[in-house]
């Protein structure tokens, strides 16, 4: 396709033909004192040449998780990043970028006319296979923007199911996902209040859980591992919930614990971020959200599915399935305002999934739980305490130590190590000094030994 | 397409059939033929009030799913359960697959429209 921009005799031209005098006329309805009247104070263009050395030094200074960018690095520029909540950083096997750059994936990466991106539709048919597996639901969707719109999602879903209006949401599950599912539960008439968590243990409240179900209760949302990293004992959340009539939903941040955590069989639907299985931490996205559930909900959940068929010749075949249901099909009655889909970034947690397999996914996470465990001990070893100890957890778990979580993470900062999450934003009742910390299979010894000489130097 | 007389029509495409006091709703011939194959069927609950003109379920074929407007107001007596597992029964038979039954509570049926009269809007609707 050729760019031609338009000259100022078009402009005219075009101006001319819907009789207004100029460009800046069309923004009248805006009120003056809110339009820009000055050049926006952008520098000059650069060359392509002096943008990528720009990058390049900037790549030089970061936090990079990619270890071989850091092999390349001299070690006075490394950083060690102890930060998970919500974004993991884990080995990308180099197979993924080649395979999902190839033309049959990338241009078909969201299928208008589906049935000829054959390719395409039997990945996303398999992605759906091995979520089911993985999360022990019946049916899973072709993939939702990311974990926090697909627990929004979810619980939209389980109001159209049950009738009921409301939701109780654990206040262990991501901030950021409960402020997602606000903002999108509030103007349609979903009430979700929350219900804390034991100080001791780190898990929902049962006792205050079983309280906030009410008869208009739709569904109750916990996060497993949860926020700090601890597990939820799903069975009996599911016990309570379904006692009154409410569906669980489970939402899942960190993909890779289903490599050693039970599954989350007794939930009713799963909200899943996929984003550990091959796709890379940068700037929030792009993730992959999926949602799996019962098979009696299928037609309330959102987004789309990938069927397995015959061709007239009774060939094995792949077709996009219930988009019937979708809002470019059925405008304000579809299920969601989602109509398509992360077939990309889904892509990428399939090629993983392959890669790893079971087995691998398993040694995964179990180099995870142990890594999580030696920086545990070193910590402690160094002065700081850990939080809900004794609670089964994953590769993340709540530090405090005697000075606060700013001070902490300064020093750490000036040794080129990110330290934990400062918790007091969230969770104030946690103290100044609590962060949250996550070791991967990517986090090393010595960076956990550098880690926690920073902290025994104050303690 | 067929329309028996016996029946009643709305200009949502359902059938009514009156006896007494209990009514009997299904989707017409016209109806089925141009969602094409109807691959699901969601009914109401039994005991629920339905009011004429307002959606009491929804029928999904492979191309859309369309919402199923009641032809008079009552309560729902019974659902067609068999529809669960062969809603194509819909596509054989329009006219004797029925989808609810309804004790009617006294609505005016004055507006629906005869099977002469229905045929003709269906022909007016679709332009021949």
């Amino acid at each position: 396709m050729r760019y031609l921009p338009k000259s100022p005799a078009d402009r005219t031209e075009m101006l001319d033909a819907i009789g207004v005098p100029s460009i800046e006329s069309l923004f009248e309805t805006i009120p003056a004192e809110y339009r820009l009247t000055e050049d926006l104070k952008i520098p000059r263009q650069h060359s392509e040449s002096e943008v990528l050395d720009r990058f390049r030094a900037f790549a030089a200074n970061i936090a990079s998780g990619d270890p071989e960018e850091l092999a390349k690095q001299p070690a006075s520029k490394l950083f060690a990043s102890f930060l998970g909540a919500g974004a993991y950083r884990h080995y990308r096997p180099v197979i993924i970028d080649s395979l999902v750059q190839r033309g049959e994936f990338l241009t078909s990466y969201t299928p208008y006319q589906p049935e000829i991106a054959q390719g395409t539709l039997q990945a996303m048919f398999e992605f759906q296979t091995m979520i089911c597996e993985l999360t022990g639901m019946e049916i899973a969707n072709a993939s939702m923007y990311d974990g926090s719109t697909g627990a929004a999602e979810a619980v939209m879903m389980a109001v159209r199911v049950t009738g009921r209006n409301a939701a109780v949401v654990a206040r262990t599950v991501h901030p950021e996902y409960r402020e997602v599912l606000h903002t999108a539960t509030q103007h349609q008439g979903i009430p979700a209040s929350e219900v804390g968590y034991d100080a001791a243990t780190g898990r929902v409240d049962l006792a205050a859980l079983d309280a906030a179900i009410g008869e208009d209760t739709a569904c109750v949302l916990i996060q497993s591992p949860n926020f700090f990293g601890t597990i939820e004992d799903v069975a009996a959340i599911a016990k309570i919930a379904h006692a009154k009539g409410a569906l669980l939903i489970v939402s899942i941040a960190e993909a890779v614990s289903l490599g050693i955590v039970k599954a989350p069989v007794e939930a009713d639907i799963v909200s899943l971020e996929a984003q550990s299985f091959g796709v890379a931490v940068g700037y929030g996205g792009p993730y992959c959200g999926v949602i799996a559930c019962k098979e009696k909900f299928l037609r309330q959940m959102p987004g789309r599915l990938v069927g397995e068929t015959k061709d007239k010749n009774g060939k094995r075949g792949f077709v996009l399935t219930l988009s019937t249901r979708e809002q470019h099909i059925r405008r304000e009655k579809a299920t969601s305002n989602i109509c398509t889909n992360q077939a990309l970034v889904a892509l990428m947690t399939t090629i993983f999934l392959v890669v790893y397999g079971k087995q691998g996914l398993r040694e995964l996470a179990e180099q995870n739980l142990a890594k999580a465990a030696y920086l545990r001990g070193v910590l402690k070893a160094a002065g700081a305490s850990t939080k809900f100890e004794g609670t089964p957890s994953f590769h993340e778990f709540v530090v405090t130590s005697a000075e606060t979580a700013s001070a902490l993470n300064e020093r750490l900062l000036g040794k080129q190590i990110v330290g934990g999450l400062d918790l007091a934003k969230w969770y104030p009742e946690l103290g100044e000094s609590a962060t949250l910390w996550c070791a991967t299979e990517l986090t090393t010894k010595a960076q956990m030994d550098a880690a926690a000489d920073v902290v025994k130097a104050r303690a | 397409m067929s329309y028996p007389e016996k029946y009643k029509y709305a200009k949502s495409h359902e059938w009514l059939e009156i006896d007494g006091t209990t009514g009997t709703v299904g989707i017409t011939d016209y109806a089925q033929s141009s969602l094409g194959d109807i691959v699901f069927v969601e009914l109401p609950k039994v005991g629920q009030q339905v009011e004429a003109g307002s959606t009491f379920g929804s029928v999904e074929s492979v191309k859309a799913v369309s919402d199923l407007y009641a032809p008079a107001s009552g309560t729902v007596t019974e659902i067609n359960e068999a529809l669960n597992s062969a809603p194509e029964t819909i596509n054989t038979a329009a006219n004797e697959t029925w989808l609810i039954k309804l004790t009617l509570t006294g609505s005016d049926t004055s507006a629906l429209l005869s099977a002469a009269d229905y045929e003709k809007f269906v022909a007016e609707e679709t332009g021949h």
